[in-house]
């Protein structure tokens, strides 16, 4: 079977791969670009830890068919950061012990930033609701909701 | 294994080709579809794809309104005039798929999924179909009886009435992870009122069987009477009838059967 031309733009940068038909989205930036950092979490779209923006849209990378994404903008962890400098939201991770094993924290600051994005001081039922896709193991969730809540200026309880 | 993906202009050539190829499966937010091929479903050969707009329409003006069936749960809770519609499209996965999944592939969303389609039971939708017979509306009851028997058609959209007012129609999703997770049970009632009394009533189930379905004798119990707690006592009571649960990870048949009616009580009530 033939490869299939694709050319998207990742993280800001114009890239063109041969994918094979069915491949998707999460395969292609993990084996064909190299951005190791989307997880492959249950490739279900019940773990929300393959999470990425298309067109700043929060979507399950596993759960999208590489094709589809031809033209269009794919932000991923990878390039999150500002410079040399730590993206606020990852600052406030690190800051507030938001990741133990760390395995969901792509796709926890890829859902927090869709929410930031469009809500720059979201409520805490906000935050549990942009959240509410992406499942951790290790912390209880609420080191995550407070270092969200930090990375906007918001209060956080102790 | 690789697929062949096509994808058409428009909607009638995407219904022919999926109409022509029994490999073939149409593939809308892909949610079901793609989470099939990760699962390595060797059943599916041909993925086929549609870039009609007609789809992605939203005409929700009218008493009567019309989903395409490539319009997003994310966008439907966008849509003010589809308020009535926002607690089902809530109830659904989280933003991630909320922005993917689609009116129409909930359809075809087997248990513990497809909760805005007991939505679409209660007020009595109507599915539009496209196969190689040409197109046709089907009542959503009888789309879901045959639904099996669905995948060579493809559907364009649905459309339901709205709701004389929020109160009529009311939903209900049982959960044991909030605010997503699968479904133990779903609920929905439209309770139309005329002269004080119920004229209509529509009660839908999802997770009691193995598509949604109507409870039928509940249904009989709220007819022509109004909403008081006998009636609501004797729709709760008969609301087990008809249902067929199975067991899963979230709730065992005999668990749904035994609260079935302790919630269809707790929606009729207006109970949080």
């Amino acid at each position: 079977m033939s490869k299939i031309p694709l050319q998207f733009r990742h993280n800001g940068r114009d890239v063109a791969i041969f994918v094979d038909g069915g491949t998707n989205l999460l395969v292609a930036l993990r084996e064909l670009i190299g951005d190791m950092t989307p997880k492959f979490g249950c490739g279900q779209g019940g773990c929300g830890t393959c999470s990425v923006l298309i067109d700043g849209e929060l979507h399950l990378s596993c759960l999208t068919l590489a094709e589809t994404v031809a033209g269009r903008s794919i932000e991923t962890l990878d390039g999150m950061k500002q410079g040399p400098n730590l993206h606020p939201l990852q600052r406030a991770f690190a800051d507030h012990f938001a990741a133990q094993c760390g395995y969901c924290t792509p796709g926890m600051l890829m859902a927090a930033k869709a929410l930031l994005d469009r809500n720059a001081s979201p409520s805490r039922d906000e935050v549990i609701e942009a959240i509410s896709g992406n499942i951790c193991r290790c912390t209880g969730y609420e080191p995550i909701i407070n270092a969200i809540l930090a990375a906007t200026g918001g209060r956080v309880s102790a | 294994m690789a697929v062949t993906v096509k994808t058409f202009a428009s909607a009638s050539e995407a219904a022919g080709a999926l109409s022509s190829d029994r490999t073939a499966r149409y593939l809308g937010g892909g949610t079901l579809v793609m989470r099939a091929l990760n699962e390595g479903d060797v059943s599916i050969s041909t993925v086929v794809r549609a870039q009609d707009q007609a789809l992605t329409r939203i005409d929700a003006s009218a008493p009567r309104i019309t989903l395409g069936a490539g319009v997003t749960f994310a966008r439907v809770l966008a849509e003010r005039d589809l308020a009535f519609l926002h607690a089902p499209a809530r109830s659904i996965g989280g933003p991630a798929v909320r922005n993917m999944g689609t009116v129409g592939g909930n359809l075809f969303a087997p248990n513990p999924y497809g909760d805005f389609t007991v939505a679409l039971l209660a007020l009595d939708a109507t599915v539009a179909v496209q196969g190689g017979f040409g197109s046709r509306d089907i009542p959503i009851e009888e789309f879901l009886q045959a639904r099996e028997r669905q995948a060579g058609t493809l559907v364009l959209s649905v459309s339901c009435t709205r709701p004389a007012s929020s109160e009529a129609f009311r939903y209900r999703k049982i959960a044991r992870i909030k605010p997503k997770g699968g479904s133990v049970m779903t609920l929905a009632a439209h309770l139309p009122i005329s002269g004080g009394r119920i004229a209509g009533a529509r009660i839908a189930l999802g997770s009691m069987a193995p598509t949604q379905i109507r409870a039928r004798a509940a249904e009989r119990a709220l007819e022509g009477r109004s909403l008081d707690a006998a009636t609501i006592a004797a729709a709760a009571s008969a609301a087990i009838e008809g249902t067929s649960p199975s067991d899963n990870a979230l709730g065992s048949a005999w668990y749904r059967r035994e609260v079935v009616g302790v919630h269809l009580r707790r929606l009729l009530s207006g109970q949080e």
